[in-house]
């Protein structure tokens, strides 16, 4: 990649698809109405964790209205495994967490379906759905689920990865293990060591859109499916595998998407859409409601983490020990294995030991949420750091320089780092304003960094040149966070052609080439080298075409930003006169003449597009006598190697520190003893909205990725990462505890206040302190 | 000869061996000398990214490698 000056990138356009979306004539999931069509409804299972002794649907068949009623023996059971991109997924999990069989393991598992000719035929046909349950004791910690003697979700799970305990009979899925140097040699050497244990909460992505499709299936087993999601062709894959239906005839139409953050990438309901319609022979639409999403849709894990992290007096960080345990949810595959990964990976440290622990409980299986694993993770790691600071009486900014990883230096979880950009992240959170302001009454400041890897695979584009000279370019990416916008930059930037002359098109998986998600941070990285490769295939198309009309070989013309120059000399073969240069749309006009259309194409398999470091600073204010907190200052720093549309680039950061800060201070799943979640809505799951937040301010540091030609690295999943560790360092410095357990909500918040001011004033404190 | 660097946690695949030189022109041909030589570790590969001279590929296929190149393997990731 060289030093490149850029016409299009870097600037700020108006996005293609904007004026639909505020005018609301952007079509979404549930947007979609088909001649015919039924509706499609679920009933749910009202244990966490029970047999199914059996299941009588026969009132429900009968029940005015309804054409197609479902259960788990009607779908074939499968040992296939598709690609989620990154990783492959058990289909046989996949289709077991969408409709249980002889065993429902979370409360809101579906058990049944009904399509009925109206919503309010189908509801009240699942109420007369029979299922006799024989109800056992949910597990719903890492703690409950591997005691000893704890119930068991799955009689065949199998561990996963290094054996440590039974193999079976457990409820563990999987184990993981980093280490480097003599942990307890390295340990030796500190001056001081902290040790603390965090957990999380469960948590939810918080997409505003609910899981929605319409699909019809019609007697020749041939589907199509309209819905909202992160990959189009995972969901084909997916549903052919659970419906029992060759991937070939199955053609899924993305919607736009009214957000995902890795929650949409797994299948819910189209699998269950397009059996019923296989049985009733009609469309069937299915909508979720906000309480489903909550109740049966991937969450993030709910974690517990213990950190052990010892230092020399001069801040060099000599020894670590990290063990983590993640929730899966009722199935295997936490994010846990990331979430070792990104522990210690902005920090050279000579010894250290990392274990990770895949644990399956009685609550809904979690899917991926932005960065999935590393903001539990990190929250433990920076909450120690910012202990060792204090105890070393270090500023924490310079003893994460100290300490950070640059090019060259081998990486905790393997391989060395190319370049990368903490160390410039780090110079400018110490050099930005925010960092030396005075904080006011009650406040605290908290700095914290965020790690993640960033995505590469399998993507395609095409692009078609219009006789007028536009352009239009197709991609199989679903648009979540300006990608179009960014992809018709690219067009722009290649063509010299108007960015507002670009179409930049979602294509179905008839259409597209195979894409992976939009999900890793992938799309802008890869499918953006696909665009760039398919438009530059189109250049040297518009070369030939005009060096046919000056009858001259195709490697004597030059190509100059947005037109073809002809070598010196060369005449016009129609007209005779001396060759002039020709624009990209002069050349378009003529193509019927000089071979036809012009298309461009590109298809490619990426590596993971490279580290993206951030560093977020943080300034809460809490009242003392309630407990509560709010955010009065906030920055985030990030490299992310090239901001194509620097709009969207500062939007991601923004949403994602949104999303991390309402991890760390309100967002919770509130369990019951039986595994009931008691705040299913969004007035009792409290996610920061506009008014609670100040002006979120983004600093772009740009540290060029050599994987990629204009250097870009990928941005959407850093910025939810700091947040976690950034806050809870911002409530040590306001209050002088350490919080150990999130999310930071008032009433935990008093009640730690509480014991530190009976503890100051004799009396028998509440609670203990965290520090 | 490539220098292949296994997870800590698969010493007990492969008594207790953590690195192995392996000449193998592409990570297909490297993967399946390890399997060769390490058999208990075969079921794990299947699950395992690959990262060449620093460079993480989730699915590494037939990568090339150089005659002293570093890999990793490395557990694969999931974005959201």
């Amino acid at each position: 990649m060289s030093e490149r000056t850029f016409e299009v990138v870097g600037t700020r356009p108006v996005r293609h698809d904007g004026v639909d979306k505020v005018t609301g004539r952007a079509a979404y999931g549930a947007d979609a109405n088909w001649p015919g069509m039924l509706h499609g409804a679920l009933l749910r299972s009202p244990h966490a964790h029970a047999r199914i002794v059996s299941i009588d649907t026969r009132a429900a068949a009968a029940a005015p209205g309804v054409k197609a009623v479902l259960i788990g023996a009607d779908l074939p059971d499968t040992h296939a495994t598709i690609s989620l991109g990154e990783a492959a997924m058990d289909v046989r999990d996949m289709s077991h967490n969408l409709m249980a069989r002889d065993k429902v393991v979370y409360h809101g598992q579906p058990v049944a379906a009904v399509a009925a000719t109206t919503l309010d035929a189908a509801r009240e046909a699942l109420g007369r759905i029979v299922v006799q349950y024989e109800v056992l004791t949910p597990v719903l910690t890492v703690d409950e689920a591997l005691a000893p003697g704890a119930p068991l979700l799955h009689d065949d799970l199998v561990t996963k990865g290094a054996a440590v305990g039974p193999k079976t009979g457990t409820n563990l899925a999987g184990r993981y293990e980093f280490k480097r140097g003599d942990v307890a040699a390295g340990f030796q050497e500190a001056d001081t060591i902290v040790e603390r244990e965090f957990r999380t909460a469960t948590v939810h992505q918080g997409y505003i859109e609910p899981h929605a499709c319409i699909a019809r299936c019609g007697e020749d087993g041939r589907a199509v499916v309209w819905c909202s999601t992160q990959g189009p062709f995972v969901v084909r894959d997916a549903t052919a595998a659970i419906a029992g239906l060759d991937a070939a005839h199955v053609k899924v139409i993305p919607s736009e998407i009214g957000g995902g953050f890795g929650g949409k990438i797994v299948v819910y309901l189209e699998p269950i859409a397009v059996a019923l319609s296989r049985k009733a022979q009609r469309p069937v639409k299915m909508v979720m409601s906000r309480d489903e999403v909550f109740r049966a849709t991937g969450p993030t894990s709910g974690t517990k983490v213990h950190v052990r992290i010892g230092a020399r007096r001069d801040g060099t960080i000599v020894a670590a020990r990290v063990s983590l345990w993640y929730e899966a949810g009722a199935f295997r595959g936490s994010p846990v294995g990331a979430g070792a990964m990104c522990a210690l990976a902005p920090y050279t440290i000579p010894n250290f030991f990392i274990d990770a622990h895949d644990v399956v409980v009685n609550k809904p299986k979690v899917a991926a949420y932005r960065a999935p694993g590393s903001p539990m993770a990190m929250f433990a790691v920076e909450s120690v750091i910012d202990e060792i600071a204090r105890e070393l009486k270090m500023d924490p900014i310079d003893l994460r320089l100290k300490n950070a990883a640059a090019e060259g230096d081998q990486a905790a979880y393997g391989p060395k780092f190319g370049p990368i950009g903490l160390r410039a992240v780090l110079d400018a959170a110490k050099r930005h304003p925010h960092w030396s302001a005075p904080v006011g009454p009650n406040q605290g400041r908290g700095f914290a960094l965020g790690f993640w890897f960033n995505g590469g695979m399998n993507s395609a584009a095409t692009i078609t040149l219009g006789a007028d000279g536009s352009a239009a370019v197709f991609t199989g990416n679903p648009d979540i966070g300006g990608t179009r916008a960014a992809q018709a930059m690219m067009v722009a930037e290649e063509l010299g052609v108007d960015v507002d002359r670009v179409r930049p098109t979602v294509a179905d998986t008839d259409t597209a080439g195979y894409t992976d998600v939009t999900g890793g941070s992938r799309v802008c990285f890869a499918t953006g080298m696909a665009v760039i490769q398919a438009a530059q295939e189109v250049r040297e198309e518009l070369k030939r075409r005009a060096a046919k009309m000056w009858n001259v070989a195709p490697e004597q013309v030059t190509w100059e930003r947005g037109r073809v120059l002809p070598p010196a000399g060369a005449k016009d073969a129609k007209s005779g006169a001396d060759a002039q240069p020709l624009t990209v749309a002069q050349i378009a006009a003529r193509m019927t003449h000089t071979g036809g259309p012009i298309v461009g194409r590109a298809a490619l398999y990426a590596p993971m597009a490279g580290p993206g470091f951030g560093a977020h600073i943080c300034d809460l204010e809490v009242d003392p006598e309630t407990g509560r907190s709010r955010v009065v200052r906030y920055t985030a720093l990030q490299d992310v190697g090239k901001a194509v549309h620097p709009s969207y680039v500062e939007g991601q950061i923004q949403g994602g520190a949104a999303q991390g800060i309402g991890w760390a201070l309100n967002e919770e799943y509130v369990y019951n003893r039986d595994g009931v979640m008691e705040n299913a809505g969004f007035l009792d799951y409290r996610m920061p909205v506009a008014s609670d937040l100040p002006f979120i301010d983004t600093v772009i540091v740009e540290v060029p990725n050599p994987l990629h030609p204009y250097g870009v690295r990928g941005v959407g999943e850093v910025p939810i990462v700091p947040p976690l560790g950034a806050v809870a360092n911002a409530m040590r410095s306001a209050t002088g505890i350490r919080f150990t357990e999130l999310p930071l909500s008032p009433p935990r918040v008093l009640e730690q206040i509480a014991g530190v001011d009976a503890r100051r004033e004799g009396r028998p404190g509440t609670v203990a302190v965290g520090a | 000869m490539a220098t292949v660097y296994l997870p800590s946690g698969f010493a007990q695949f492969t008594g207790g061996v953590e690195s192995v030189a392996i000449e193998a022109p592409r990570v297909a041909e490297l993967l399946a000398a390890l399997r060769t030589r390490f058999p208990a570790l075969a079921d794990q590969l299947d699950e395992m990214a690959v990262a060449i001279d620093g460079t993480i590929y989730a699915e590494p296929g037939y990568q090339p490698l150089r005659a002293d190149s570093d890999v990793h393997l490395v557990p694969r990731i999931a974005g959201g």
